[in-house]
């Protein structure tokens, strides 16, 4: 995208995306915690955990979102062993103890807990899609499940339980569907150490040494800072 | 009343009464028969890699049958968290094997967009030249495939045998017939080599060539219709309830394809003359035909992408090191077995913070419990065969 698109993007509004979240906002009213739109782009929607399969129906029945994307969960709190390959310090092996967490940050239509429930839904007669967010309490990681409203929805949920620990309330089979039936831990968490990185730091660190003639170390091979 | 008309006759009474006795006795038989549970795979042909399917059966009917995943599971989500941007295009390669290309580019494509760089035209051409070709290799094998399927060898051999033209060409300008990383962040590694727009356009006609005998040969012939013709219909709704998506559901008589309908900048569909197949039975047959007309039409894409590539620099001007500014996109394109689709989240860093992979085939064969509920224990293994999955998409 070239700047002049940029700008003009940025003043011109989303007709029909607008439209389209005054529709979900009149069926679903108090539920909708915050949204977002990127015109020309997406539609972010975060609702309340109640409203989530709620949500859910009126996409599929009323606003004809009728084709299931995907279902997923974000950990929004970054990882105790740092970022892995930004810094030196993350790939001493005698720095990799847990450290404090940074502040949490949250992306597009906010966020208010560690676990954010993370899905999408597209229309596919006019190729348009909706990222669905809810926020889950720390102490109670449970949301009801899709599977009524949107089938595929189910194998989904199974990745999402087993990998964050999130329940489903509702789901007919929550057992394991990639890990084995004795894996201990939620591997998608940020907590969760990746054990090769633990041991041996990434050889592709090599990639953002300075290359010669890089004077000012930025990387960019520009010469400038 | 003559010879003739007492036969006719006496032939239907005949044929009601046979049926009649067959019902009861399947009855007879199902109300005998324990139920059975059989295994299938995780090692078998028509899995395309390691999907085991457990099947309850009755008789020689399913009753319920469940596919166990995790067999080739690389935890792929979790490995892009700690890989820099350029880096992950070599984890994604890996999911759908045989049309590897086309896994990059969605990646690509939503690093782009949260960059807000954008490749320029001549690379947008041969990304999508590249795109098409990794599905035209990856479909004829499923053609091919699809004959084994039904007991037929010689299409796997005619499969193998043209899709190496395919393949060529893409190691003539990757270096990599199966995993070419060669999509970057803002354009291509290299320009195309010289005198590779014309060795592309024969192997394309050898691929048309391929079309035409595959059709004559395999869909033409009674059996192969016998055995796919009204077996495993996926009705539209349900289709798109479980995430059916590219052939699969247009076989189903949905005309949607990322191709044409939210096509995401960055590729160049848009600037070619094609048409979007559809079937409306939605049964294992119109699966198998819309695939076989995508192997067509892709060959004339790309044909008319190579008469109208621009010239110019294959690489936009970004940074040696690259950091995606902060930011959520989700970038999907329709893939040789679907819609696949990343959404990337970035906070700035060198690499994501989180990246979902919507895998084409993940969904597609999420809807195989439903599929199969009642069908034949034969009609499992053609059912699987025509929604054609890589065992790679489903796992990651």
């Amino acid at each position: 995208m070239s700047d002049v698109v940029e700008t003009e993007d940025a003043v011109e509004v989303d007709e029909v995306r607008e439209a389209q979240l005054e529709a979900l906002g009149s069926e679903l009213g108090d539920a909708i915690v915050e949204t977002f739109v990127k015109p020309g782009d997406d539609i972010w929607v975060r609702v309340s955990r109640e409203a989530w399969v709620e949500a859910a129906t009126v996409l599929r029945h009323e606003l004809g979102f009728g084709f299931f994307n995907f279902l997923s969960a974000i950990d929004w709190m970054p990882s105790p062993y740092g970022r892995d390959m930004d810094s030196q310090v993350d790939v001493t092996l005698e720095g990799a103890e847990p450290k404090e967490p940074e502040p949490m940050e949250w992306g597009y239509a906010g966020g208010a807990t560690r676990f954010q429930m993370l899905a999408r839904v597209n229309d596919v007669t006019t190729a348009r899609g909706v990222t669905l967010k809810a926020d889950l309490p720390d102490d109670d990681l449970s949301i009801r499940t899709w599977i009524p409203v949107y089938a595929g929805a189910n194998w989904h949920e199974r990745e999402a339980s087993e990998m964050f620990g999130i329940d489903f309330v509702g789901h007919p089979n929550l057992r394991k569907l990639y890990l084995p039936g004795a894996f201990e831990g939620y591997p998608m968490r940020k907590d969760f150490a990746l054990l090769s990185r633990r041991i041996k730091p990434w050889p592709g660190i090599v990639d953002v040494e300075p290359m010669p003639g890089d004077d000012d170390g930025d990387g960019n091979g520009d010469g400038n800072t | 009343m003559t010879a003739s008309d007492t036969t006719a006759v006496s032939d239907a009474e005949k044929l009601r009464y046979i049926s009649q006795q067959a019902a009861d006795a399947r009855v007879n038989v199902e109300i005998e028969t324990e139920g059975m549970t059989l295994n299938i795979g995780p090692q078998h042909p028509a899995t395309h890699g390691t999907l085991r399917i457990i099947t309850k059966l009755d008789g020689e009917q399913v009753v319920a049958a469940e596919p166990v995943l995790g067999y080739m599971h690389r935890g792929y989500e979790k490995l892009a968290e700690v890989r820099t941007y350029p880096q992950v295009t070599t984890l994604v390669n890996r999911i759908d094997w045989v049309g590897s290309f086309a896994n990059e580019t969605p990646f690509i494509l939503a690093a782009e967009k949260l960059m807000e760089v954008e490749a320029p035209p001549r690379a947008q051409y041969i990304r999508t030249v590249l795109h098409e070709m990794s599905r035209i290799a990856n479909v004829i094998l499923g053609i091919g495939d699809m004959g084994v399927q039904v007991g037929a060898v010689t299409p796997i051999f005619f499969a193998f045998r043209d899709r190496e033209y395919v393949l060529n060409q893409i190691e003539a300008v990757t270096g990599g017939r199966f995993h070419p990383n060669f999509d970057r962040i803002g354009g291509l590694k290299d320009d195309l080599p010289a005198g590779w727009i014309q060795n592309t356009k024969n192997a394309m006609v050898k691929v048309r060539e391929f079309c035409d005998q595959i059709e004559e040969l395999m869909y033409g012939n009674e059996i192969f219709q016998a055995r796919t013709r009204g077996i495993g219909i996926i009705p539209k709704d349900i289709g798109l309830a479980h995430g059916v998506s590219g052939v699969n559901i247009r076989g189903s008589g949905v005309d949607w394809d990322v191709r044409r309908d939210g096509l995401p900048s960055g590729l160049v569909y848009d600037q070619v003359d094609w048409k979007v197949w559809t079937h409306p039975d939605g049964d294992s047959y119109s699966r198998m035909w819309v695939r076989l007309q995508e192997v067509r039409e892709g060959s004339k894409i790309v044909d008319q992408l190579l008469d109208n590539i621009p010239s110019g620099p294959i690489m936009a001007k970004v940074p040696r090191i690259i950091k995606v500014p902060p930011g959520e996109a989700y970038v999907e394109t329709e893939n040789p077995l679907g819609v696949m689709g990343y959404y990337v989240i970035s906070k700035g860093d060198l690499h994501p913070y989180r990246v979902r992979i919507r895998s084409a085939s993940f969904n597609n064969i999420s809807i195989a419990p439903w599929l199969l509920k009642g069908v034949f224990v034969p009609d499992i293994i053609t059912i699987l065969g025509s929604l054609y999955f890589i065992l790679g998409d489903i796992d990651r």
